[in-house]
């Protein structure tokens, strides 16, 4: 397949052609995709998420700097960030801005910035950002940086992609009664205070910091991921607190090597196979409700389904009554006239 | 099921310093059911081609006020054509004075935008030649 020649040596317009094809949901992308999956697995895959405004772009746009020119001896990285902003569900337009931020990565070629409008998905990603990441970690990329919408919910899709997930906070604003409500807490592996430079800093470290102890009696904090391979004991990972200044570039050496040490740490305790293993079948169980429902929805009877919504609305089926009618129907019909009353 | 959506990259180049302008416009696409991607003030050249690459366009739309649309225009149309990307449609607004505009044009410039332009001409504009674009590569 040309498309898939070309990304695999490293053309660019290629690789962005095939990122659209991907999201446009076209069959040249999927076969694309096909094709490139057994060369997947290689990247390191970082979620960056938090509130609006609290500095995730700045953020990213200082942790690829970092990464392209190591100050402590690592080897450079080459790194793709996958941006992701939220869809109007007025016009279904979107403005994509977190580019702004990330204008010192220009011109270097081991850089990759995507932007994708989040189209209708409410889990902080879009509902073809896994399947981008997968392109560009096929493409060869060894860290994804991805940033979420941010609109300050509980964006657990983000932990279920990434290996490594940066939630970031920063002073003041009751941001830290809002990280409790939204779960932000449960998903991080890594907590950064940005915008250090403002007041309040000293405020938020010690919320957050009472938050993880409360959350940290015993053991890990992710379950599904222990399911693979339970950690020894004694070996919790315990997300670290750091201070950033992103604007400025301070705190970023300290993230990078904390991102470093959970990608180590995910690797010695096994959990990086275990991630990957919840990761990829979520993936799997994701296309396979979508592709279920859509086949099923297509073998139903014409207007039956619309038919038992009103039944529904009538009050003359119950829920649980509308699911035996419509599962009793399809997708295997009896032989006779499908009828919906019981 | 066709999921396909404009994709404009807006871009400030040059070294003038506001882009009301350039965010208006981006906003009235984005209401207008296209994804705009922003990139901000003092865009040289290089970083726009590179850019509307990264993100494959098909559309960008330049907002100059500073007066070096001479200069700026031909050499991002230059890089595109160099990345390969010579596909895709260039708009230009901004403050460009009349006698400049039939050059622009000349160059591959698709249309040029004085300051009064109502938005949704803009809007009609960019649909209109996406569509037709898309019909003479089909
Ligand atoms: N004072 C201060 N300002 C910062 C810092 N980091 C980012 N900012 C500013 O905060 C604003 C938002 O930064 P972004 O990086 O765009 O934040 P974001 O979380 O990506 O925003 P959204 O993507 O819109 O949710 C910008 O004006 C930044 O310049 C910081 O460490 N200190
Ligand atoms: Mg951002």
């Amino acid at each position: 397949m040309p498309l898939v020649d070309e990304v695999l040596a490293g053309k660019r317009l290629a690789l962005a052609r095939l990122l659209s094809l991907i999201e446009n949901d076209a069959p040249e992308g999927w076969a694309a995709l096909d094709a490139l999956y057994p060369r997947t697995g290689q990247a390191h895959l970082i979620g960056v998420t938090g509130a609006p405004g609290v500095g995730k772009s700045s953020l990213v746009n200082q942790i690829a700097r970092a990464l392209r020119r190591p100050q402590d001896g690592e080897p450079p990285r080459t790194v793709a960030i996958v941006a992701v902003d939220p869809t109007s569900p007025f016009s279904g337009g979107a403005l994509l801005g977190d580019r702004v931020r990330m204008r010192d990565l220009s011109g270097d070629p081991g850089v990759f910035i995507r932007s994708m409008a989040s189209r209708g998905a409410l889990g902080g990603l879009a509902p073809t950002t896994a399947a981008v990441v997968q392109a560009l970690d096929a493409a060869g990329f060894e860290v994804i940086l991805i940033e979420t919408v941010g609109a300050g919910q509980a964006e657990v899709e983000i932990a279920r992609l990434a290996h490594t997930t940066i939630v970031v906070e920063s002073p003041g604003g009751g941001d830290d009664i809002q990280a409790i409500k939204a779960g932000l807490l449960e998903i991080a592996d890594l907590l950064v205070i940005n915008k250090a430079d403002r007041p309040g800093a000293d405020l938020t470290e010690r919320a957050l910091r009472s938050m993880l102890e409360l959350g940290y009696p015993h053991g890990h904090h992710r379950p599904e991921a222990w399911a693979v391979a339970e950690p020894p004991p004694g070996e919790t990972w315990v997300p670290p607190i750091l201070r950033t200044v992103a604007t400025e570039g301070k705190g970023i050496a300290e993230v990078v090597q904390a991102l470093h040490a959970h990608a180590a740490y995910l690797r010695a305790t096994s959990r990086w196979h275990a991630r990957e293993q919840a990761r990829l079948k979520d993936i799997l169980d994701h296309m396979l409700q979508a592709a279920l429902l859509a086949r099923w929805q297509a073998s139903l009877p014409q207007g039956h389904y619309q038919e038992v919504v009103q039944r529904l609305l009538r009050r003359e089926l119950s829920p649980h009554q509308a699911l035996e009618a419509l599962l009793n129907l399809s997708p295997f019909p009896s032989a006779e006239t499908p009828r919906l009353i019981p | 099921m066709d999921q396909r959506k404009i994709r404009v990259l807006i871009a400030k180049p040059g070294l003038d310093g506001h882009d009301r302008g350039a965010k208006i416009v981006a906003r009235a696409l984005r209401d207008a059911g296209m994804e705009v991607i922003y990139t901000g003030l003092r865009q040289t050249p290089e970083m726009i081609a590179e850019a509307a690459l990264q993100e494959d366009v098909d559309v960008v739309g330049l907002s100059i006020l500073s007066g070096a649309h001479m200069t700026l225009v031909p050499r991002v149309l230059e890089l595109l054509r160099a990345n390969g990307q010579e596909h895709v449609l260039v708009f230009v607004g901004g403050i460009i004075p009349e006698e400049d505009v039939p050059a622009l044009l000349a160059m591959g410039v698709k249309a040029v935008y004085g300051p009064g332009t109502p938005t949704q001409t803009i809007v009609e504009d960019i649909r209109r030649a996406v569509l037709e674009a898309q019909g003479s590569v089909a």
